[in-house]
């Protein structure tokens, strides 16, 4: 546990190198939030001006830093320009929407990867080897935003199986009691098992042009992990102790093929973060990744910076779980 | 004479790779007899290991054993099904190999991959099996067995790790152990204390061993009689004394010359002249130490060659006590021997 603690005290030099970045990023981007906040034809130079100065922008970066510095340790992480919202109420209604659907996608892509992954090793050269690679490629070649609008365009549009991709729920109904802010689960909760199926049907499309994209790295990399542990010595010296291949293929390979795949899966999770931005988009989720993008449009520095920030976080916070999760499979590792 | 324990005849194996197929091994054929100790002496690449694997069933995707009958106690192991297989081998013969540490799951306990191997062959409840996987480490004479059963090959030496290797491959009381290079991947001093703990442990028992090793010297100390491999081929098979004393095939006797401990100053020691033919030819000679030998004919590029009864053996030979009166001729494949 105390491990555990010492790691996350090591990331607090990370954090701050993300917050120094962040702000001087924003900085840098093209364009003057004033001119574009004050953005109205009767507005004069004075007024652009006032405008400045409340938002704090005429003041030398350093104080800004230090200002901004200063709030975030109050865990204020500013207000939006746009929205006119605190960023940190932002994030608490657009981060569950976001986390939802990375963990629905995640957990498709992971329950199809491994076992495709591990038979294709199994049965090299096989339909299930072929269609394995057919899907990587496919995977890795596709963008997010392809995948999603001809999943869009077949399922909804020709067969009429999925609902129309307009955010997380049927607009005529009811968001269930927040618990944890996860629809599906709060929808358990409150034990409407209606509200839950609806809430899951508009995940299904989402969730899957995801984990089309996470499916790539995952299967290559649990079928050839599986292929290098077959082939290794100790594989050998459990056939030549006469051990059945059940016994070889789920104590022996598979255990020791996951020690890599668990860290691809880490870094899988952290990538589709980042390939939710467009995902959101495209399926009008109401998520961070799509809040981001605004904000970028709307030259908002706060929930920029903020957005970054928390991914950084959740980041670190996946890296941890991995190498925990390592530890606790493989008796030579430590954190 | 007695029937052997395990008795391959006329073994041929090839290796499917990009660059063509290589002929492993042709026509290997050699016995083992019970409670003895056999020596497969070769350098790299002369088919010693693919010889132990086929036994054993453990050949890579690559290989194919073309034709041969490899018999163990009278019945022929190729032919049996996968499953009876998987029960024989482990349980009536079973390996130890080279390197003791990559030998071994690196994640998972020592203990448990013992106890693994005994649940396989003879099911039983698991405070049996403990104890049994505690006697198995305790007869190679691992300190603690208790303490050591939860360690992990990386917490061990490498001379603990084989002496695992050895009790996982003892723990069902073979019949026939196969010894891959056994002492290659440990220092010398470690060498010694594993190849007497061997060597105590079959005799011990009456189990047959056939020691696989490119050292002579180390397979001379040790082993009842010995088998020289040259390039896929059995060359020469005698009884250790015998052939140390009279070599009648030259491969062997340059072999011979070639150790540093068997001949009295270090200008005598002499390197085996060329390299092993390319096993990937379709022409090779009937004999493929033919073309590095200096003793070559007209008629040893003639013909096939076939393993015969050295004649006019000038000496008897005295052998161990126990060995019984198993196969002891001298054999040899060379149309003109020493």
């Amino acid at each position: 546990m105390s491990r555990i603690g010492i790691r996350l005290l090591s990331t607090i030099p990370t954090l701050f190198g993300v917050i120094l970045v962040t702000f001087l990023l924003t900085r840098v981007l093209p364009g003057d939030p004033a001119v574009f906040f004050a953005s109205n034809p009767s507005m004069t130079q004075a007024d652009i001006e006032a405008v400045r100065t409340s938002l704090g922008l005429d003041r030398p970066l350093i104080v800004q830093f230090w200002l901004y510095l200063k709030a975030l340790l109050h865990g204020d992480l500013g207000n939006s320009l746009s929205t006119g919202q605190k960023v940190t109420t932002e994030f608490a209604n657009r981060l569950p929407a976001s986390a939802e659907l990375t963990i629905f996608a995640f957990v498709i892509a992971t329950a199809v990867a491994l076992p495709l992954g591990v038979i294709a090793a199994l049965r090299r050269g096989s339909f299930i080897d072929h269609l394995s690679r057919l899907i990587a490629t496919l995977g890795v070649s596709m963008p997010t935003f392809v995948t999603g609008l001809l999943l869009i365009f077949f399922f909804y549009f020709l067969i009429g199986w999925a609902p129309e991709p307009i955010g997380r729920l049927d607009p005529f109904m009811f968001e269930p009691e927040r618990v944890t802010g996860l629809y599906t689960v709060d929808a358990l909760l409150a034990g409407d098992l209606e509200l839950f199926w609806a809430a899951l049907k508009q995940m299904v499309l989402p969730a899957v042009t995801m984990a089309l994209f996470a499916l790539a790295p995952l299967t290559r990399m649990a079928r050839a992990s599986m292929l290098e542990t077959l082939g290794s010595e100790f594989i050998r010296t459990a056939r030549a102790a006469g051990l059945s291949r059940r016994k070889i293929i789920v104590t022996y390979a598979f255990r020791n093929a996951m020690l890599p795949v668990v860290t691809t899966m880490g870094m899988t999770f952290s990538y589709m973060l980042g390939a939710n931005v467009l995902v959101e988009r495209v399926f009008s989720w109401p998520g961070v990744g799509a809040f981001a993008i605004d904000s970028i449009i709307n030259l908002d520095y706060a929930p920029l910076q903020g957005f970054m920030l928390v991914m950084a976080g959740i980041f670190i916070l996946v890296n941890l779980t991995t190498d925990i999760l390592i530890t606790l499979i493989d008796p030579r590792s430590s954190l | 004479m007695n029937e052997p324990l395990l008795s391959v005849r006329n073994l041929t194996v090839d290796f499917a790779t990009r660059r063509g197929t290589v002929h492993v091994l042709d026509d290997v054929s050699f016995d083992v007899g019970a409670g003895e100790i056999v020596g497969i002496i070769g350098e790299s690449g002369s088919g010693k290991s693919v010889t132990a694997y086929s036994i054993m069933g453990i050949l890579d995707h690559a290989a194919r054993i073309c034709s041969g009958e490899i018999m163990f106690e009278g019945r022929d192991v190729l032919k049996m099904h996968r499953r009876e297989r998987d029960g024989w081998r482990g349980r009536e013969a079973s390996i130890i190999f080279q390197n003791p540490r990559t030998a071994l799951n690196p994640i998972r306990a020592v203990g448990d991959q013992i106890a693994d191997v005994i649940a396989r062959h003879t099911p039983a409840p698991a405070a049996e099996i403990r104890e049994r996987t505690i006697a198995s480490l305790r007869q190679v004479r691992i300190p603690d067995p208790e303490r050591r059963l939860r360690a992990y090959p990386f917490e061990l030496s490498g001379g603990l790790c084989q002496r695992i290797g050895i009790a996982m491959a003892l723990a069902c009381k073979p019949k026939l152990l196969i010894a891959d290079e056994p002492t290659t991947g440990l220092d010398v001093t470690t060498q010694a204390v594993i190849m007497d703990l061997i060597q105590g442990l079959v005799r011990e028992k009456g189990i047959s061993v056939a020691l696989i090793t490119h050292d002579i010297a180390l397979a001379s100390e040790y082993c009842d009689r010995l088998i020289i491999m040259h390039a896929g081929h059995v060359v020469e098979v005698a009884p250790t004394a015998e052939i140390i004393a009279n070599p009648r095939h030259p491969y062997t006797e340059k072999l011979l010359r070639s150790v540093p401990s068997l001949v009295d100053s270090i200008d005598e020691l002499q390197a085996i002249d060329g390299s092993l033919p390319d096993l990937r030819r379709r022409d090779l000679p009937p004999c493929r130490f033919a073309e590095r030998c200096s003793r070559r004919l007209a008629e040893c590029d003639a013909g096939r060659l076939t393993l015969e009864l050295a004649l006019a053996a000038p000496q008897p030979c005295t052998l161990r006590k126990g060995t019984g009166p198993l196969s002891t001729p001298h054999l040899i494949a060379c149309k003109n021997p020493l």
